[in-house]
């Protein structure tokens, strides 16, 4: 899992990301480096304004690094593409289009022929168990399959890539445990590189191979943690002692960092 | 920006006669509302507390009327009562004068109107999404947006003379300017997450706005279409006070010069009816484009 031989398939490199404010500068991330290898799911965790959020827009292309670069696949990220999906926490489907026509977007941007796009879309939604829904309007769904249709709309491009922000943070417990155990699942189906952001810890550990732990103003890597329970997880891990000695570890890394230094500009 | 927010803006920028539109609006949305499967929560109280609207409708129009015709008859100051403008609009109708002056005001507003709103909805789109168009345009549309329509009829005669061009070039300009803020506001408050969304999944610019920006502000344009056709026939009447051959505001001009209550009484009718059936048909419109949408 962590053993990688193979060159990193995401490579943040001595990334800032900072932006003026009033009276300064606000250092979002801070000379961040970061491995992620090919087929790993890395999850980061940290406090709110860590600035993980930020990471996965700088590997999603949708902002730039201030100095540094990062690099997928051996070439510096410039600017999104379909090789790198997302995931976002408000699901982020266009309310005016089916769940089919949200699955399809990105085949229909990329030109893919009708019968190939259909194939596509109606695998993506039976992925994600919302074949009942294909039709349906996001507005008549609830919060967990909005999440879902996103998902299946990130696969349906088949992206090697798949960052996800917060995806799960909007909905209530139960339905978060569901996702998890579905996503692990799709993931063991068509594994490709996962980097999920989230801010509870049990989550990050459940998932991930790799827990990145982020430090807060300026945000930066605090603590990198590997997580050896093997796949597939289920219930028992989510119950078992190593993996509470594990939550316990990052809970630790995430709640008992030095204090920040005060003012949150630099 | 949140679905539902069209109309608050519409109230926003509302020109005056055209300020029932976001009532309007609501009040669709109440009903659609009632009519969805799963009703989100709060829908449930208000419904129950609303009594049917339609039956509402209909007594308060009779009750209106009976008032007419009470006052009326009691010949305060001289008023017509319904069933004398009733007669009136008969005979009108008879003589072909009512449809030959409807037929001229609508075909007014109608070319105001679509000039006006199609140029409103191509430059709020792109003031929306160049920058630079923005800057450029935004001072002058900001500026007319002051000045009231009508108060550039004078202008409008010296420079285009007395014939259709003045009357519609000044309805137009009303349509054009109550529509072109809303547009752009609609462009502007396009949910940035969906455009990431899409740039994501392999959406380029052009892909962004043909398939994002523009059906996500659709709703704005829509309600900025309605208050444009609310301006279009606030400014027809006045428009119609040039040198007009035939139309609604023309006949009723004509008809105070000789004291003929009726006739402007029909007229005035006339103006409201048409003005509900095309409001009323943009509305429908509204609904089959936007019943994607999330109503509170």
């Amino acid at each position: 899992m962590t053993a990688r031989t193979s060159p990193p398939k995401i490579s943040f490199r001595e990334v800032t990301r900072s932006f003026p404010v009033k009276g300064g500068t606000f250092t979002a991330v801070d000379r961040v480096s970061l491995d992620v290898g090919e087929r790993e799911f890395v999850t980061i965790v940290g406090p709110s304004g860590c600035g993980k959020s930020t990471l996965l827009n700088l590997a999603a292309g949708l902002a730039e690094p201030t100095s540094g670069e990062v690099v997928v696949d051996g070439r510096r990220v410039t600017g999104p593409g379909p090789d790198r999906g997302m995931i976002f926490q408000q699901y982020a489907l266009f309310p005016w289009l089916s769940v089919r026509r949200n699955v399809e977007f990105g085949l229909r941007v990329a030109g893919v022929g009708a019968a190939e796009r259909r194939r596509r879309t109606d695998e993506a939604i039976d992925l994600v168990g919302l074949g009942d829904f294909a039709d349906a309007l996001p507005k008549t769904l609830s919060g967990g399959m909005k999440q879902r249709c996103a998902i299946a709309r990130a696969y349906a491009v088949d992206p090697d890539v798949l960052l996800m922000d917060e995806p799960f943070g909007a909905l209530d417990s139960l339905t978060r445990v569901q996702l998890q155990d579905q996503l692990l699942d799709t993931w063991r189906q068509q594994t490709r590189t996962v980097v999920f952001v989230t801010h509870d810890v049990e989550e990050a550990v459940y998932l991930a191979g790799r827990v990145v732990v982020m430090a807060a103003r300026p945000g930066r890597v605090h603590q990198v943690i590997d997580i050896p329970l093997p796949y597939p997880r289920t219930e028992e891990t989510r119950l078992s002692a190593e993996f509470a000695a594990l939550r316990n570890q990052v809970w630790g890394a995430v709640h008992h960092q030095e204090a920040p230094a005060e003012p949150p500009a630099r | 920006m949140k679905a539902g927010q069209p109309p608050d803006m519409a109230a926003a920028a509302a020109e005056p006669p055209a300020g029932e539109a976001p009532h309007l609006a609501q009040r669709a949305g109440a009903r659609r509302a009632g009519r969805r499967r799963e009703a989100p929560r709060g829908d449930a109280t208000r419904r129950r507390r609303r009594p049917p609207a339609p039956l509402l409708n209909v007594l308060s129009l009779a009750a209106g009327l009976a008032v007419w015709a009470l006052v009326a008859a009691h010949g305060v100051g001289g008023l017509p009562g319904p069933a004398a403008v009733g007669r009136r609009a008969v005979d009108m109708l008879r003589d072909g004068t009512l449809e030959g002056d409807m037929l001229a005001s609508v075909r007014r507003v109608l070319a105001g109107f679509a000039l006006g709103t199609a140029l409103a909805v191509l430059l709020g789109l792109l003031m929306g999404w160049y920058p630079v168009v923005r800057a450029l345009c935004e001072p002058y549309v900001q500026f007319f947006r002051t000045i009231p329509p009508l108060a550039l009829i004078p202008l409008a005669v010296v420079l285009m003379g007395i014939g259709e061009t003045p009357k519609i070039f000044v309805i137009f300009l009303a349509a054009f300017l109550s529509s072109v803020v809303a547009t752009l506001q609609g462009v502007v408050g396009v949910d940035r997450t969906l455009i990431d969304a899409a740039r994501v999944l392999g959406a380029r610019d052009s892909t962004v706005f043909l398939r994002v920006v523009i059906p996500a502000a659709a709703p704005f344009i829509l309600v900025g279409m309605r208050i444009g056709l609310g301006s279009a026939w606030a400014t027809v009447v006045a428009a119609e006070l040039i040198a007009a051959q035939e139309g609604l505001g023309f006949r009723m001009q004509h008809a105070e010069t000789y004291y003929d209550l009726d006739t402007i009484f029909v007229g005035l009718v006339a103006i409201g009816v048409l003005g509900l059936v095309m409001d009323r048909l943009l509305l429908l419109a509204e609904r089959r484009l936007t019943r994607w949408q999330e109503r509170r």
